[in-house]
């Protein structure tokens, strides 16, 4: 190939131009990331003023962690089900449906302790997984629309679980399941800052959103789901098996519902066949206050997590102070169309 | 237009490009791909804004604000891919906007009496009830053309307007750009094939590096002068020099009896080590689908495919690209790239396996194979991390081909390789196909372009109706035999 020498100086060009495009894009991340924070700590300082006090507690904070366990861990799954520009609306009934049997078997057992956690957990690991698989085939054999297999689902886990329950809570009889619950850990080592220790339910979270943050991120597998949402069509070309890495987000969603119905069970220790209702919508919103895109090819799990925690905070505050819960819902609706134009404008503006 | 200047991250688009136009004349826009044109374009379309500059309708300074404004100002505009509904018809594509109503309701038969009027006269004939997915891509021009005059406008912007028409139907839209700029409608004509330009041009307009080189009435503009203009240097032969196939050559890819579903039957063909096949056609005859099967884009339906002489089952892409076939997609924004990703996780996208450690991405192996694609390819990006969809057309050709140059195929399938890519680039694709056979790997080519497959195949193989018709060696293959057997002329004689 014969090399026109003038290329150089025009690559040079380029590469000050896109120094200066990536530093005005840093300064704009960084201009956001400080003005959220400093926001948040005026808002937190402002809502402690008048909650009373009651809000910036260790124990009021521990408290949220542990009340958004079971929609982030929702929403870890729900995350990949989007990025490949798709949904999982039975994850709230999977909720109920796992409780259930899991409440059902764990009753059913002779033996206690850490075996049956395992035991239950992996039954109820099935029943997500397995829903997860049905969600998926019609979708990846047929092309159907998500939305409609797993809003069938959705229907049938709910009417599966009221009727394996008879229509009422299923008690847990065994009380192996109760630190899992309640419990918390390093109590000794965090007393003197205060601290309660940090809930065993809490760590569960944390282990999911790393371990599925690291998957999505530095494997094979989660680059496919990004490169199926991004544009299914060149990610088939590419050899990818598309159909298989559909296949496998809507069975992790299934089975991330299952570890949230166990969290769910033992904390009330029972299974219920009427906890979900809604959850689902409640993860779609962690997701995507997250900055995951609703289009696919887009989003992180820590991202997520912020969502969900978000989202918590939010609750918690409207809580303390009092506000009725009617108004709580209107207010969380607000926030959520106001952090997806947010975060749109935000784009538009990185992109200009 | 004066002085326009706009920004992307990493890319100064255009650095103060001017262009005028007058009433009635078919004004040329040309440049290398990534030069400017297709943003320039935009702004004046209101898809997107200048960060500086002024646009003059008539001598009154205009704020085109948007595509509405840029539609209420009559301009025009008929972009590469168009913008038809597929499932709405002819006439509801052309009043689209602006459906005439009587009171609430749609007025359907003042929207065909508007819209045959249109067609009229032009003097072009439309199944008005077919919805346009059923169109041909001359029949889907003719209705963005129409739609545009329903609106008035009196300046047409055309983008490639001829990058995927047959002979035929150019004659047939040049006729009709001939009628449109006798009315006194402009015409702002984009092309990279610079050959139709002295017969359909009157002024030609150069821009290159987001800035505007020369004007020039097309008499006072040689062709060579015009690519040495628009590269800033001048480049001599269009093709290189094919090395010779050697007599004993393996045979890297043959078919038999190759069929699929969407059209091609009974189709045979062998490839050796250092040849390229080009197949020509008509649009529409088959090709692209005749490339699909080999590659498992579509799954045969019969038949056999064997590389390196070993038989390969190929139900989908996954056992082609094993087998050693890279398939290089006529339609890279569609089916060759992921538009959000960086330019590094395309590049390793078929290949991830060999970048990766029981499912772990190994990062840095990633990053510098990257590297060195950019390199070698000469991609115009400010950085591997850079994001495929702020890249340039030809820059994203380049990365499409670093994607399957990585894996070291033995069979390499390009359909359409320098469609809507500029004379540089295409000089630089057709040394790397070379390149490619030196290291002993055979070509398929699909190719709309006669002299391309002409220039660029050691044997030509003529495909109508989804099989193979004809075959000429390299000497034989003049462009009236191959046309002849491609539109069935010589078959009738």
């Amino acid at each position: 190939m014969n090399q026109p020498n003038d290329a150089a100086p025009v690559a040079a060009e380029l590469e000050r131009s896109a120094e200066l495009a990536r530093a005005k894009a840093s300064r704009a991340q960084l201009l956001r990331t400080l003005g959220l924070a400093g926001g948040l700590i005026v808002l937190v300082v402002v809502i402690n003023v008048f909650a009373h006090g009651s809000f910036l507690t260790p124990g009021n904070l521990t408290n949220v962690l542990r009340q958004i366990t079971y929609n982030a861990i929702l929403a870890v799954g729900q995350t990949f089900v989007i990025i490949t520009a798709g949904i999982d609306l039975s994850v709230g009934s999977l909720i109920e449906l796992t409780g259930v049997v899991m409440a059902t078997f764990a009753n059913a057992m002779p033996f206690g302790g850490a075996g049956l956690i395992a035991a239950t957990l992996l039954v109820g690991l099935l029943v997500g997984c397995s829903a997860g698989l049905i969600n998926a085939l019609p979708v990846v054999k047929l092309n159907l629309p998500p939305f409609i297999t797993t809003l069938a689902m959705m229907l049938m886990a709910r009417g599966l679980a009221f009727k394996l329950a008879h229509g009422r809570p299923v008690p847990l009889n065994s009380n192996a399941f109760d630190g899992m619950g309640t419990g918390f850990l390093f109590e000794g080592l965090l007393k003197p800052l205060g601290l309660p220790g940090i809930p065993i339910a809490v760590l569960w979270m944390a282990a999911i959103v790393i371990v599925f943050s690291i998957v999505l991120t530095r494997t094979r597998f989660g680059r496919y789901v990004f490169a199926i949402g991004g544009n299914e069509e060149a990610a088939r070309l590419a050899g990818i098996n598309v159909g298989l890495a559909k296949t496998m987000v809507y069975v992790i969603s299934g089975g991330c519902a299952a570890v949230a119905g166990l969290l769910y069970m033992a904390r009330f220790a029972s299974g219920s066949p009427n906890t979900g209702i809604g959850s689902e919508l409640q993860s779609i919103a962690a997701v995507v206050v997250g900055g995951t895109s609703l289009m696919g090819g887009r989003g992180s799990i820590v991202g997520t997590f912020f969502g969900a925690l978000l989202i918590g905070l939010l609750n918690n505050v409207m809580d303390l102070l009092n506000i009725e819960s009617y108004t709580q819902e209107i207010a969380l609706g607000a926030v959520i169309l106001i952090a997806v134009i947010v975060d749109e404008l935000r784009k538009r503006y990185l992109t200009r | 237009m004066t002085g326009i200047v706009k920004t992307f991250p990493g890319v100064r688009a255009l650095d103060g490009v001017s262009l005028d136009v007058v009433a009635g004349e078919v004004h040329a826009l040309v440049g290398e791909n990534g030069a400017g044109k297709s943003t320039l374009m935009k702004i004046l379309a209101g898809a997107q804004r200048a960060d500086e500059g002024s646009i003059e309708i008539d001598g009154t300074p205009v704020d085109i604000d948007g595509p509405r404004a840029a539609e209420a100002l009559g301009i025009g505009m008929i972009y590469q891919e168009f913008n038809l509904v597929p499932d709405l018809g002819v006439v509801e594509n052309i009043v689209l906007g602006h459906e005439p109503q009587r009171g609430f309701w749609l007025d359907r038969r003042e929207a065909a009496h508007r819209a045959t009027a249109v067609l009229a006269d032009l003097g072009i004939a439309l199944p008005l009830g077919e919805p346009a997915r059923r169109l041909s891509v001359a029949q889907q021009q003719m209705v963005e053309i129409a739609k545009a005059l329903a609106r008035k406008a009196r300046l047409i912007v055309m983008d490639e307007p001829t990058a995927a028409l047959t002979e035929r139907e150019i004659d047939a839209l040049f006729a009709l750009i001939a009628k449109l700029t006798a009315a006194g409608v402009a015409v702002v004509y984009i092309s990279h094939r610079l050959e139709e330009l002295p017969r359909i041009s009157n002024r030609i307009t150069v821009i290159r590096d987001g800035r505007t080189i020369e004007t020039r009435a097309t008499r006072d503009l040689p062709q060579d002068e015009l690519v040495r203009l628009m590269v800033g240097r001048s480049l001599d032969a269009h093709f290189p020099d094919l090395p010779p196939v050697p007599p004993d050559a393996r045979v890297v890819l043959r078919v038999r009896g190759l069929a699929s579903a969407s059209g091609p039957h009974d189709v045979n063909l062998e490839v050796r080590a250092g040849e390229i096949v080009g197949l020509a056609g008509l649009v529409g005859a088959g090709r692209t689908e005749i490339v699909r099967a080999i590659a498992g884009a579509d799954v045969p339906t019969a038949g056999s495919v064997e590389v390196g002489g070993k038989p390969v089952a190929v139900h989908g892409p996954h056992s082609a690209i094993e087998a050693g076939i890279a398939f290089i997609t006529e339609d890279r924004k569609a089916q060759g790239l992921v538009l959000g990703m960086s330019v590094r996780e395309n590049t390793t996208l078929a290949h991830l396996a060999a970048y990766a450690k029981n499912g772990f991405i190994d990062g840095r192996a990633e990053s510098a194979i990257t590297a060195r694609e950019i390199e070698e390819l000469r991609i115009r990006t400010p950085s591997g991390e850079q994001r495929v969809r702020n890249l340039s057309g030809g820059n994203q050709q380049k990365v499409v081909l670093a994607k399957w140059l990585i894996g070291d195929a033995a069979v390499y399938l390009f359909d359409e390789p320098t469609r809507g890519i500029d004379v540089g680039a295409k000089a630089e694709i057709y040394a790397l196909m070379v390149e490619l056979l030196r290291r002993g790997a055979g070509i398929v080519m699909v190719s709309s372009e006669l002299p391309e497959v002409l220039g660029m195949s050691h044997r030509v193989l003529v495909v109508r109706e989804g099989a193979i018709r004809a075959e000429f060696v390299r000497a034989e293959a003049t462009p009236d035999r191959v046309m002849a057997a491609a539109t069935g002329v010589s078959a009738a004689a």
